[in-house]
């Protein structure tokens, strides 16, 4: 006689189903990494930088990476053009891009996924006139309208986020809606109105757990995006102001100097594509994961 | 389907009034006098004060301004700008066609180049020619276009100084615009070398402003192909004996389309927000620079009509793209 129990599979929790699904691409793996590797440069960056952020020595104006001819080993990817250490001042900058992130998405799914229950749930009139509003939003370049906004609220990072994280808003809101709007009508939330759930019960509870997959993605995507908007506002010079170590302002100051010093220019954008390309290949991982249709495939 | 034209338009008017409101608040939402914002001097009489809040109908209730301002716009007049004091549409109109030769060529390689890889990259899923191509369309998805410019003019312009670093054309080149588009124009004058100069000017450009249109469309044909390849007809395609060239170019790329005309569409708000930085970088004389010019000098009429004109262009070609999706997709227009 045969042992069956030897075939029986044991059942995966979801969290291991997940997981299994998301090291099956070898992308996503690599892109947690080097996020992981960011952040703890992030969180670490006083450890890690061998000086501060904005010590300046002037001595060592542009001084090359410290492989070159006449680099020092003390500033591995060279000064910037007022004697400041590069590669401290991209440890520390990663603080920043991190936190724009961080602020961005945070705000941006909280208010958009409200709203989106909101508009998904009450339907009619208050449907019509969320939707045109984010229809609106929608209409104009996300990079024009946060330039225009940080133009009426001051140049500075923290407005520069808060037009951002708006920019962003319409996604999850029209993300959610959707999400609501086929769930709603099921069976689990029908009978969890008729054993007498209210609306924030039904709304919070019941309804916003099932919708969360396609908004983890998103907000993955937001992430990214939020990055390199904040980047580009710091590189037009209305975003963090000088001397913060973020990536886009460095950009922004190292550009008179491209012709004669190409490490200035070159390694803050290339810490801008690395962050940015990590949080895409998790982006595309996660989507693999949580997606249903691509898992039977 | 005239219907369906219809029903796009009806939504599009509420969407545009919303537009022109928030053009219209943003002035008013500004720190400062209005008055002073925008006529653009710090220093004033108590009359002219009186008179510019007069003229620009200030002094009236705020709906009857907006009213007002619906009016004007209609009528093409956007106010005129602080620092050329020419009137915004006028120099909309001069600098629009540099932007839109940029986009134009910038979409035309994003096409040509996007469609063939995801095609390719579908065909030969999972093998190292797909993971190359979508690697590389990931890299150009997650790229700050505004540092991928400076690394080109680093690399060509400084280093093989083979290309020119900013403008349109050659100073030494001057000829009367008639279409506006610098190719063109340079082919019409009949001058030597125009072209070429003209030319020699826009590949650095287009290629930063091609990256994210080309890495999106690489992405979405793929997908696409990737859905349709395994449908029946597909099958029954192969199954006839017609050849691999044929199945896949003629029956499958066909349908395949369908949802990439829709993400070529949609990519003209991302070439106009490219534009802002590309034109910043290559100093091309097009609409992205003159805003980001207008924020930083202040020059608030000409941030509240630019504003407003660009959102009217991207309404009006998602307009199209709606419409051409209809057409293209008979199942949309139930």
């Amino acid at each position: 006689m045969t042992d069956t129990t030897q075939n029986v599979v044991k059942p995966q929790s979801a969290l291991g189903e997940f997981w299994y699904y998301f090291t099956r691409s070898k992308g996503a793996v690599i892109g947690l990494a080097v996020f992981v590797i960011v952040v703890l440069m992030a969180v670490f960056a006083p450890l890690i930088a061998p000086h501060l952020p904005n010590e300046q020595d002037r001595a060592l104006l542009l001084l090359p990476p410290s492989w070159m001819e006449g680099g020092k080993a003390s500033f591995l990817l060279g000064t910037d053009p007022v004697g400041r250490d590069i590669f401290s001042r991209l440890v520390y900058g990663a603080r920043f891009s991190l936190f724009i992130g961080v602020v961005v998405v945070s705000l941006s799914v909280v208010l958009g996924v409200v709203i989106g229950l909101i508009a998904g749930f009450a339907g009619g009139k208050t449907d019509i006139v969320i939707m045109r509003i984010m229809d609106i939003i929608l209409a104009f370049p996300s990079l024009l309208l946060a330039l225009v906004l940080v133009a009426v609220l001051g140049p500075g990072l923290m407005n520069a986020m808060m037009a951002i994280a708006l920019v962003n808003l319409p996604h999850f809101v029209r993300l959610t809606r959707a999400s609501v709007m086929t769930e709603k009508t099921k069976d689990y939330v029908v009978g969890s109105r008729v054993a007498g759930a209210r609306w924030p019960r039904l709304m919070f509870i019941t309804i916003l757990p099932n919708c969360l997959a396609p908004l983890i993605v998103q907000a993955t995507l937001a992430f990214s995006a939020a990055i390199l908007d904040a980047a580009a506002l710091g590189f037009l010079g209305m975003g963090a102001q000088p001397p913060t170590p973020e990536w886009g302002t460095m950009l922004a100051e190292a550009r008179e100097f491209i012709s004669r010093a190409w490490w200035v220019v070159t390694f803050p954008g290339l810490a801008i594509l690395i962050t940015v390309l990590a949080i895409n290949l998790m982006g595309d991982g996660l989507r693999d994961a949580l997606d249903p249709k691509l898992k039977r495939s | 389907m005239l219907r369906f034209i219809l029903g796009r338009l009806a939504i599009l008017i509420p969407t545009f009034i919303g537009v022109a409101l928030i053009a219209f608040s943003f002035i008013r939402l500004l720190p400062g006098d209005p008055v002073m914002l925008m006529s653009g001097e710090r220093v004033m009489s108590e009359e002219k004060h009186a008179q510019i809040m007069h003229d620009l109908g200030y002094d009236q209730p705020i709906a009857v301004q907006f009213v007002d301002y619906l009016g004007k716009i209609a009528h093409g007049d956007l106010g005129r700008s602080v620092v050329t004091k020419k009137p915004v549409l006028e120099d909309f109109k001069a600098l629009f066609p540099a932007t839109l030769e940029l986009s134009i060529c910038a979409i035309i390689v994003a096409i040509l180049l996007g469609i063939p890889a995801g095609v390719i990259a579908a065909v030969r899923r999972g093998s190292w020619v797909d993971q190359t191509l979508m690697g590389a369309a990931l890299v150009g998805y997650s790229m700050p276009i505004f540092w991928w410019g400076l690394l080109l003019i680093i690399f060509f312009s400084g280093f093989l100084g083979w290309t020119p670093v900013s403008g349109r054309i050659s100073l030494m080149y001057f000829f009367k615009p008639v279409t506006g588009f610098m190719l063109i124009d340079s082919l019409l004058s009949g001058q030597k070398g125009a072209f070429a100069s003209a030319f020699s000017h826009l590949i650095l450009p287009t290629i930063v402003l091609a990256t994210i249109p080309l890495a999106v469309i690489a992405r979405q044909t793929r997908s696409a192909m990737l859905e349709v390849l395994g449908e029946d007809y597909v099958r029954t395609a192969r199954s006839k004996g017609l050849s691999p060239f044929r199945v896949v170019g003629f029956h499958a790329l066909r349908n395949a389309l369908i949802p990439v005309v829709t993400t070529i569409g949609l990519q003209v708000g991302v070439l106009l927000a490219g534009a802002i930085l590309t034109e910043t970088i290559f100093s091309w004389p097009g609409i992205g620079k003159w805003m980001v010019d207008a924020v930083f000098k202040r020059d608030y009429p000409v941030v509240q009509g630019g504003l407003l004109l660009i959102a009217a262009i991207i309404m009006i070609v998602n307009l199209i793209v709606d419409i051409t999706y209809g057409f293209i997709n008979p199942r949309i227009r139930r």
